[in-house]
């Protein structure tokens, strides 16, 4: 009887004895996670580094401030600053033009989450058609990011500028100074902004390649050199959890630059 | 006869997965690798780990010389230091004096070179590699191409450094933890030009390969381990590699935003650590950084960095003491989680090291609540290496010298780290040399032994040859009795205020007591770094002409050490071996009545030996032995 009890036991922890995949993922997809687990640290560090500075800048309050305008006095409020939206010059639509952009990239997640499943079906075909939803998806989110850049950059000459020491009116913005408030509002905007889109354009960039080798039936040829061992489509998975990734992470960064 | 169904399957899910194992390992064999996949892009973790090994010895032999330098200016400020000049250059200036701008740099590099590439990557990325796969039980690491990158990084980092030794301004000169805004502003000093640019390069390439060497170690611990080796039969050395490898890749990401946060208030005009400078009787434009900001981005990584340095010389420690002991490594689970203890404590002490930076005292006190509590995983470690001790039949070699070395230089310096992580305390004795006395002899002389111990145990397996003992006892006595001689007055002269990175003390009268014992330690300094030299001479001589090794020189239990002498890239011929027991079967009682000495290797099963198994080994021999006679009868 004790000896059925302790096979049973030994039998439950076979999974960590040794020889096979406690995580049931191969090497591949495990590595894939920890680097990501890794990459959060890089942005959890740079997103603190946002709270932290942004929090000992004098926020704007009305009773001490008076009526809300660019200033270097204080933080901005980012519905005034991210405004715009092509084609619609001069018409105030606060934080409309991100919104369609965060939608399009958390589509291009869903369509990332087809792509994979259609791997799991070993669909060609498929796998094909919502890789190149999901490029697409990557690129318009990278070219609404530059808009977005150079919007910001462009600025205009308006009532709302932050003014110099000397009176003058600063207009756009670069790494030393903007017209929409203290000098580190756009250089954190710039540079986390800046890290994650880096992130994007590297993730459609694998995309393409995953999707030209997929093209080529280079996942599921019985024969193929590349994760040999491995399910067929597993790198479609892998740079699907890379994707997934670079979305939440724009979710946070959204998050703290827009809507806080 | 549900649980022997389940039982069978899972057997041929093995069996099917060594057959896949073995097929790679024969496709491999089937064609002879070129000079230069075999030697220089080699994707075999064994070569990788030399590679690590000789460009980690290069740079401690540099980082060693910086340190004889600037201890010849310490010890002997009216010395004339001409003879230098063809190798320094007009780093001497007209008086015949070390330029003081260089002094500062010596310190800023030893620093960094001692802490990154020799303790890091040489310690880690030689023995993880190496041991890794080796004791697990692997054919190689998970990705061997990851692998490779990962030393070619580390190689190009070696050379940005490298280079930035020889820039006309010199290299980094801020300190190792290069903090801002000296590093940030290029017309600080001299030291903050174009080798602080050369710095950061180089460190962010060196992160990407920790980066990558890191995930490389985690993933295959996790899924490459034979059959058999649960993770609580894993050897001691490789539960230190597994969590220093974790906590590289939470921390080191960390210094890389800081390192790209310092690249742009560099470059590119950003204010991320700037606010209201004056330089030169001139303001800076930059406004509403913090610099403390930095200080906390780099301690994050900076303080489990510590531990990163020396978990792997601890698990080497375990490894080597209980072998040369003759005795299973005492508490052997305390050993494990005192381990994970370690590593999950690092990342909640990093403000430690900012008592001073005029954060709040009561935010202080629990930090100092949480670095004191470190002391008790690090104290079950250091009993746990004497009770090993205690009683067991030691064999002297040189590799158990220096373990021997480790838990006594763990134990000074780490009885200091006591007074330090006070807050009170550090207060007087923050940035003066007694901080400097605890970090050499805890962290810098401890992780040293720990990977010289290393090398002088695993030469064998990574040689196929001995090193020479006498010249390793020589060795040892003269480093161990040199390292005490540096370290151990620095404590005194910490106590009486001297501040670390001073040029030169001759200015201050309070300091004129010390004169004799600054020459003291400088000399004893230049005595352990002239006995590496014994060390550099038994090492290459005997990677050629050394005695040839047998297949199991020190008697040990853990798996590399049923490999052949020479493994080729596969490490096993035939089928790995399977794990049946626990890696510290040294001196169990009754091995003779099974055929054995004074140790069982892990790959015995236990039905093998009736006579010494312990009762609840006798249960689980029955688990094994049934389940082996199922497997044979699958593989017909």
């Amino acid at each position: 009887m004790a000896t059925t009890t302790s096979i049973a036991k030994y039998e439950s922890q076979k999974i960590w004895q040794g020889g096979n995949e406690p995580f049931k993922a191969s090497w591949g997809k495990l590595m894939m996670w920890f680097f990501l687990l890794s990459d959060a640290f890089t942005f959890s560090s740079l997103l603190i580094t946002y709270g932290l500075i942004r929090y000992s800048h004098v926020a704007y309050d009305p009773a001490v401030h008076g009526e809300f305008k660019f200033s270097t006095e204080y933080w901005p409020i980012p519905e005034k600053v991210f405004a715009g939206v092509p084609f619609f010059h001069g018409v105030n639509a606060p934080l409309v033009f991100v919104g369609i952009m965060t939608f399009i990239l958390i589509m291009s997640s869903v369509t990332m989450v087809l792509a994979v499943e259609a791997g799991h079906r070993r669909d060609r075909k498929d796998v094909e058609k919502w890789m190149l939803w999901t490029i697409l998806g990557g690129f318009t989110f990278l070219f609404s990011q530059a808009w977005e850049w150079t919007h910001f950059i462009i600025g205009e000459n308006s009532p709302m500028n932050a003014t110099r020491i000397d009176g003058t009116r600063i207009i756009g913005a670069n790494l030393v100074e903007n017209q929409y408030g203290p000098p580190l509002f756009a250089d954190l905007f710039f540079f986390i902004t800046g890290f994650h889109g880096f992130h994007v354009f590297s993730g459609v960039l694998i995309n393409i390649i995953v999707f030209y080798n997929v093209a080529m039936g280079i996942y599921d040829r019985p024969d193929r050199k590349i994760d040999p061992g491995a399910e067929p489509y597993e790198m479609v998975e892998k740079v699907g959890l890379y994707w997934h990734f670079v979305d939440l992470v724009w979710v946070f960064v959204f998050t703290a630059f827009y809507l806080i | 006869m549900a649980t022997h169904i389940h039982n069978e399957s899972a057997s041929i899910d093995a069996l099917h997965h060594e057959h896949t194992q073995e097929h790679a390992h024969e496709h491999e064999h089937h064609h002879e690798e070129s000079f230069i996949r075999k030697y220089i892009f080699s994707e075999d973790h064994k070569i990788i780990s030399k590679q690590f090994l000789i460009t980690g010895l290069f740079w401690a032999f540099l980082g060693g010389l910086m340190s004889v330098i600037f201890r010849l200016q310490l010890g002997f400020p009216e010395m004339k230091l001409e003879f230098l000049r063809p190798l320094l250059g007009t780093w001497i200036n007209e008086t015949g004096k070390l330029d003081p701008n260089f002094y500062l740099a010596l310190v800023t590099m030893h620093g960094t070179i001692m802490v990154f590439f020799v303790l890091t990557a040489g310690l880690s990325g030689t023995f993880s590699n190496f041991l890794i796969p080796l004791q697990i039980g692997a054919r190689d690491m998970a990705s061997g191409f990851l692998n490779m990158l990962s030393y070619w990084f580390f190689f190009a980092s070696s050379v940005v450094m490298f280079i930035s030794l020889f820039v006309e301004t010199g290299p980094a000169a801020g300190g190792w933890v290069v903090y801002p805004p000296l590093s940030a502003l290029p017309q600080a000093m001299p030291g903050s030009g174009l080798g602080m640019t050369l710095w950061l390069v180089s460190m962010s390439l060196f992160i990407v390969s920790t980066l990558l060497g890191g995930i490389n170690y985690i993933t295959t611990v996790i899924n490459l381990r034979t059959q058999g080796m649960s993770f609580a039969r894993l050897p001691l050395t490789i539960w230190a590699f597994f969590v220093t490898a974790v906590l590289g890749l939470l921390s080191f990401p960390v210094l890389f935003a800081a390192a790209l946060l310092l690249i742009f208030d560099r470059s590119l005009g950003t204010s991320f650590y700037l606010s209201e400078i004056y330089i030169g009787g001139e303001a800076l434009p930059n406004m509403g950084g913090s610099p403390i900001l930095y200080q906390h981005l780099f301690w994050f990584l900076g303080h489990p960095e510590v531990y990163i340095v020396l978990l792997p010389a601890l698990g080497i420690t375990s490894e080597i003491i209980a072998t040369n002991a003759r005795k299973p490594i005492f508490g052997y689970k305390a050993m494990v989680g005192s381990i994970l203890g370690i590593g999950f404590l690092s990342f909640i002490v990093w403000a430690h090291h900012m008592f001073t930076s005029g954060m709040d005292p009561f935010l202080g006190s629990v930090f100092m609540f949480l670095t004191l509590i470190i002391a008790v995983p690090s104290a079950v470690k250091a009993f746990n290496y004497i009770t090993t001790l205690w009683r067991g039949n030691i064999i002297f070699t040189p590799a158990m010298l220096f373990s021997v070395g480790l838990v006594s230089l763990f134990i000074s310096g780490g009885v200091t780290g006591i007074i330090l992580g006070n807050n009170a305390l550090d207060i007087q004795l923050h940035d003066t040399y007694f901080v400097v006395a605890h970090f050499h002899l805890v962290m810098g002389s401890a992780s040293f032994f720990g990977m010289v111990a290393g090398i002088y145990h695993w030469f064998p397996k990574m040689f196929g040859r001995m090193m020479d003992e006498k010249l390793g006892y020589i060795h040892f006595w003269l480093t161990f009795i040199g390292v005490y001689l540096v370290f151990f007055p620095m404590h005194y002269m910490g106590i009486a205020g001297f501040p670390r990175r001073y040029y030169s003390f001759t200015g201050f009268d309070a300091f004129k007591s010390f004169v004799d014992l600054n020459a003291f330690m400088s000399v004893a300094a230049i005595i352990a770094f002239s006995a590496q030299l014994i060390f550099a001479f038994n090492f290459f001589y005997s990677m050629f002409r050394g005695r040839r090794a047998p297949q199991n020189p020190w008697g040990s239990n853990t798996l590399e050490w049923t490999a052949p002498i020479n493994p080729g890239h596969g490490n096993w011929i035939g089928d790995i071996p399977k794990v049946y027991r626990w890696a510290y079967d040294y001196s169990k009682p009754n091995a003779d009545k099974d055929g054995f000495t004074d140790f069982i290797p892990q790959n015995i099963p236990l039905y093998q030996t009736p006579h010494s198994n312990l009762p609840h080994e006798q249960e689980l021999a029955k688990i094994q032995e049934a389940e082996d006679r199922e497997m044979k009868k699958l593989v017909g």
